[in-house]
């Protein structure tokens, strides 16, 4: 297995608030890697440090190394970063335009003006993310017309027209009915053959569904990573067995 | 509990009157101005009125050809709206997506300030800064001209557009600009292909608002355009504007007289012009409520 993205004594924090507490952890090529852990318990923090999106807030500051492929993510250039890193949200967030322009946001941005070349970059995502049969036929309509499921494919499909190495899914079903949520699954499932995963969850069941291996993190801190089989039938640690049968969290 | 229910009701009344008392001194207004518009239309012609090339109003005979003045207002609108929407717009996208906390504060209640001053200063600082300014640079018999105008003027909408833009451009969902952001688009590109999209309708809201105040605006115009009532040959000509002839002449006029008739003629058009301007941007912030 190799290494795709390794943290090493990484602390996090947001003005006073240590979010992260001297994380060590790493993501090996092509595995789902789901995170579980009640509220505050630094995940999300975590994700949204791989791809630096944490720069933005006032007073976030980490200390410690993150690489991805060996490289020193904080030495990077963060637009080349989240080139790198896709990432698909919460809430399914497509952008006020037309569905093939969504999509098409992404390559158009790093300098593609080949119409033929986007059309087939647009296809290839929309496919892998399993919802091309059913936009094919409404490419140009509003992209806010699509129900939630399809949005949320629809931000996966953009997320992958960047030809990212790394997904970082942060909760990415909490808004969505069963059905839809299969679907994303089947969709991540499919896209580990070639991409490497992180996956944020609050929903234990959908780590231990997706997830080769689940980290479980709680108050900033890394309590337990395991193989999921192994994880959620014979945790180690007795805080992880109340979480994932549910006595807290 | 009666006399409650009785209070009740007349509270309830007042505030009606109140509130329809707004749209009835508009109509009053409308229909004094159309009254006295509608009586010089059917003496002079309205398309005479609006066609005529000539304001001589007291001379034998008089004529009331509004085009000149028309043509005034128009340029020096449209020079007020090349100083002020780009320069307002910027200002507005610096103001909420660029500067530090503690610079943005200060920068919006600078340009809210800039609305509290009276046009008549604007005209004032307007007459013995700029004016004799634009006439050394350009070289010109007289600095009075049209852009001169255009600028102050384009420095008197500015508060309008830099804040009103500025609430619909903080209105984007920060989500749109994370989303894009992390896909890998740099800030400006973020700002540009997105930000300012989203905020198109609330920002064109803005632009139409404050070109209304630089139309209606009678104060500084009058004291820095130079008004003399011709078709300017460009903008660096002295021109006179719809609402400097009311201004002006309406103290010479005689009541109920040909030309004091055709003043309210000029009033009616430019209500009607300011009306549609409101208008539209009207259309466009509901949009942007939406």
């Amino acid at each position: 297995m190799v290494d795709k993205i390794v943290a090493t004594t990484l602390n996090c924090s947001y003005g006073k608030v240590h979010s992260i507490k001297q994380l060590n952890l790493t993501v090996f090529q092509n595995e789902i890697l789901g995170i579980i852990g009640p509220a505050n318990s630094g995940k999300t923090t975590f994700l949204r440090t791989i791809n630096r999106l944490n720069d933005m807030l006032p007073g976030f500051s980490a200390t410690g190394t993150l690489t991805i492929d060996g490289a020193d993510i904080f030495a990077m250039d963060p637009e080349a970063l989240r080139r790198k890193v896709g990432m698909v949200f919460a809430l399914p967030l497509p952008l006020p335009m037309t569905v093939y322009d969504n999509v098409a946001y992404g390559p158009r941005r790093h300098g593609i003006t080949d119409k033929k070349e986007i059309a087939e970059i647009v296809e290839r995502a929309l496919c892998a993310s399993s919802l091309w049969e059913e936009v094919k036929d409404r490419l140009n309509e509003s992209a806010m017309k699509l129900s939630g499921g399809q949005q949320q494919r629809l931000c996966i499909a953009r997320t992958l027209a960047v030809e990212p190495d790394i997904i970082l899914y942060d909760e990415p079903c909490s808004g969505l009915d069963p059905i839809s949520t299969a679907k994303v699954e089947e969709a991540m499932v499919e896209l580990k053959k070639k991409y490497t995963i992180v996956l944020v969850t609050n929903n234990v069941k959908q780590a231990s569904r997706v997830s080769d291996r689940t980290a479980f993190f709680l108050m900033g801190e890394l309590i337990e990573i395991d193989q999921t089989a192994k994880l959620f039938v014979s945790p180690k640690d007795k805080r992880t067995e109340d979480y994932i049968t549910g006595r807290f969290g | 509990m009666k006399s409650k229910k009785i209070l009740d009701t007349v509270i309830e009344k007042i505030i009606f009157c109140c509130g329809i008392l707004a749209i009835v001194f508009v109509v009053l207004i409308f229909g004094f101005l159309l009254k006295e518009s509608f009586s010089f239309f059917k003496d002079y012609g309205i398309i005479n009125f609006v066609t005529g090339k000539l304001w001589y109003p007291t001379s034998a005979p008089p004529r009331f050809g509004i085009l000149s003045l028309m043509a005034g207002s128009f340029f020096v609108t449209l020079g007020a709206a090349a100083v002020a929407i780009p320069l307002g717009v910027m200002a507005a996208l610096y103001i909420a997506e660029v500067a530090p906390v503690s610079i943005r504060d200060f920068l919006k209640s600078g340009v809210e300030l800039l609305a509290a001053i009276p046009s008549v200063v604007i005209g004032f600082i307007g007459m013995v800064t700029l004016v004799p300014l634009v006439r050394t640079v350009f070289d010109l018999p007289t600095g009075l001209t049209a852009f001169a105008g255009s600028i102050m003027l384009g420095f008197m909408a500015l508060p309008t557009i830099v804040s009103i833009s500025e609430d619909a451009i903080r209105a984007v969902p920060w989500n749109y600009k994370e989303g894009a952001l992390a896909l890998g688009a740099t800030r400006w590109q973020t700002m540009y292909r997105i930000v300012l999209p989203a905020a198109l309708p609330g920002i064109i809201a803005a632009v139409m608002l404050g070109l209304g105040r630089v139309i209606g605006e009678t104060m500084a115009v009058m004291m820095i355009t130079g008004n003399a009532a011709q078709i300017p040959a460009g903008i660096f000509e002295p021109v006179r504007t719809m609402t400097a002839t009311i201004a002006a002449e309406m103290g010479e006029t005689v009541k109920g007289s040909m030309h004091y008739r055709s003043l309210f003629s000029i009033g009616v058009i430019l209500f009607m012009i300011t009306f549609c301007i409101n208008f539209i941007a009207d259309l466009f912030l509901h949009r942007m409520k939406r």
